[in-house]
């Protein structure tokens, strides 16, 4: 080798950072085994507090967490008290989701740990206790699109990801399930959590089960993880996920999912190779039952399902009546095993999913997507966020971003539930905007979104009555009668945003 | 009609709303109600009540409600057969049948 002197290279200022020589004895090579190195050379750290310290985290900074535990979750309660305990003051808590089980965040936010949340819903004690105006600094809510955006653009910054795990090997190497054994606590797709892990300048894995490397295939890949902690246990099996979904017997709900099932067929969209997107909630899941009939009988075959993944989409999927999947979340037991084993059943991330910087995103490919609403107006506007006593008891989800993306957005529902009207005058929050509401569908009727004509002239072609919004939100009136208006005070307890970060409604302290 | 005993009728399930009426202190109608639509039908659930008692020629009773957001048409129902059981009035007048 010649000897090497960096000032005979030609443009050396403009070729980088060429400012030092090669010498041998700078590297040591590593003639360890494999499971040595992974005993000796990984990034695993003793106690949770060891690595709150490693991350460098400070007073005033921004703590993300996912929720595909849901209200299994142990992460977000066992952080947050750790980080009380270790004196920490003003965090903005960003977490994908908020359930009941994070009651306990209550004191965290009296004694000043918690300045600001960040979610995209809440529910039980904290909602209540938030519409009451326990915060001083309102809630901030975003889509699940929403949220990806708002980190992938900065405008929603985070410091430290703590992201739980049910497999991780000691590199940072992530998932929702341990491809290794069988059983143990699943939850399927990390979707939420893998833009955390990217974006977040320092990312923390903690885990119950550390494998062998390399965890593959991974939810998360290693490259974004800094620190792992293994802890005794990351969630409540029986909160996290239903062992199987079972389908509704509720008349109501099949009469909503029959008549919606015929919504799709008659809408123009229900053609070899369409796309779709259905929720979890009874009638939802009973559509695909209805529609399976369908596809059975006329031969045709969706190229994908998306969202939150059910095992009745798992059902059509192994049945060969849908080809792919894209999973952002799994509902239950049946989808967690399916994205393990069905080569063709994809996790993917919250911003491949949904987020609006992205014209490929997945929900800008869907023909349909069936949703559920709290409440729905005669704008078409719909209220996934707040109960009709306007506490807050929901959360937004991806409604907005698949309304937005599919060209056909059915919102199902019952006309009332027990006394509470479900078609209203005025939502009590907009959270999806009725510009991007096609059809609603009730156990009362069906209305077709005035601006839709093609769609209202194929549904009614195909045989549906039709009636229009303001008919059904009559004829709830007229069963349940006129609610008394819930009073609210001046302070503004939640903003909700639309998915591109602008403001779509403000929630308002609830009196008494 | 005049209260004689405490009587109940109705159940906690959702939808139904559960009506107990015993004899009262006073010479006047008491209604306690726990309703989970207290705040946006709490006053027309009680004035269903009363009216429903008047209806039966009840001015004085103690009224307890709980309710699970039922439905006008099952409150006049719980009221009604409550009112008849605390009376120990067996001759039903159901409905428009009473009128």
């Amino acid at each position: 080798m010649s000897e090497i002197r960096l000032e005979q290279i030609p443009h050396l200022d403009e070729l980088g950072h060429l400012d030092r020589v090669f010498h041998p004895e700078d590297i040591l090579k590593n003639s360890r085994t494999l499971r040595e190195r992974e005993k000796l050379n990984n990034k695993i750290v003793p106690s949770l507090e060891e690595a709150i310290r490693l991350s460098g985290l400070k007073n005033g900074m921004t703590v993300s967490f996912h929720h595909h535990f849901r209200n299994g979750d142990y992460i977000v309660n066992m952080v947050m008290d750790k980080l009380a305990e270790m004196g920490f003051k003003d965090l903005v808590l960003a977490a994908s989701s908020l359930s009941d089980c994070h009651a306990p965040l209550i004191e965290h936010i009296k004694n000043g740990v918690i300045r600001r949340i960040e979610t995209s819903g809440l529910r039980g004690k904290l909602a209540d206790e938030i519409s009451h105006g326990l915060m001083d600094v309102p809630v901030i809510f975003r889509s699940h699109g929403g949220r990806a955006y708002a980190i992938e653009t900065g405008e929603l910054p985070i410091d430290v990801a703590f992201l739980g795990a049910p497999s991780c090997d000691p590199y940072g190497n992530a998932n929702g399930y341990s491809r290794d054994e069988e059983g143990g606590v699943m939850c399927g797709s990390m979707g939420y959590a893998k833009c955390d892990a990217q974006y977040a300048k320092k990312t923390v894995i903690l885990t119950n089960h550390i494998v062998p490397y390399p965890n593959a295939p991974f939810g998360i890949p290693e490259s974004d993880v800094d620190y792992i902690v293994e802890v005794p246990a990351i969630g409540d099996p029986a909160g996290i996920m239903s062992g199987a979904t079972r389908f509704t017997k509720n008349p109501k709900e099949l009469l909503i999912a029959e008549t919606a099932a015929n919504v799709i067929e008659g809408s123009g969209r229900f053609k070899d190779g369409f796309s779709i997107q259905m929720g979890s909630g009874g009638a939802s899941l009973a559509v695909a039952r209805f529609l399976r009939e369908k596809m059975l009988r006329d031969h045709i075959k969706a190229s994908f399902a998306l969202g939150g993944i059910t095992g009745s989409i798992v059902d059509l999927h192994e049945e060969g009546l849908i080809q792919k999947i894209l999973d952002v979340q799994s509902f239950d037991l049946r989808a967690a095993e399916s994205l393990k084993n069905n080569r063709f059943h994809q996790q993917i991330s919250a911003s491949y999913y949904a987020s609006p910087s992205n014209e490929g995103t997945a929900v800008n490919q869907l023909d349909i997507v069936v949703l559920s609403a709290l409440e729905v107006d005669c704008d078409y506007n719909v209220n996934v966020l707040t109960g009709s006593d306007g506490v807050i008891r929901g959360a937004i989800g991806g409604h907005p971003d698949t309304a937005y993306g599919a060209s056909v957005a059915i919102v199902v529902c019952p006309l009332t539930r027990g006394r509470i009207p479900c078609v209203v005058d005025k939502v009590n929050t907009v959270v999806t905007p009725g510009k991007t509401v096609d059809v609603i569908v009730t156990d009362h009727g069906v209305a077709v979104n005035p601006r839709r004509k093609n769609l209202l002239k194929n549904i009614q072609d195909f045989g549906i009555p039709v009636c229009t919004i303001e008919e059904l939100c009559e004829k709830a009136r007229k069963i349940v009668g006129t609610p008394t208006p819930i009073e609210y005070t001046d302070k503004v307890v939640g903003v909700v945003t639309y998915r591109d970060g602008s403001v779509i409604d403000l929630i308002r302290q609830v009196k008494g | 009609m005049k209260i004689q005993q405490t009587a109940a009728a109705g159940t906690m399930e959702s939808s139904d709303i559960m009506v107990t009426i015993s004899p009262s202190s006073g010479n006047n109608i008491e209604i306690e109600l726990d309703s989970t639509v207290e705040k946006q039908f709490g006053d027309d659930i009680r004035r269903t009540i009363s009216e429903t008692l008047s209806e039966l020629g009840i001015t004085d009773a103690k009224v307890q409600a709980v309710d699970k957001g039922a439905l006008d048409c099952a409150i006049k129902a719980r009221v009604k057969a409550a009112a008849y059981r605390a009376c120990g009035e067996e001759s039903y007048q159901w409905g428009g049948a009473g009128k």
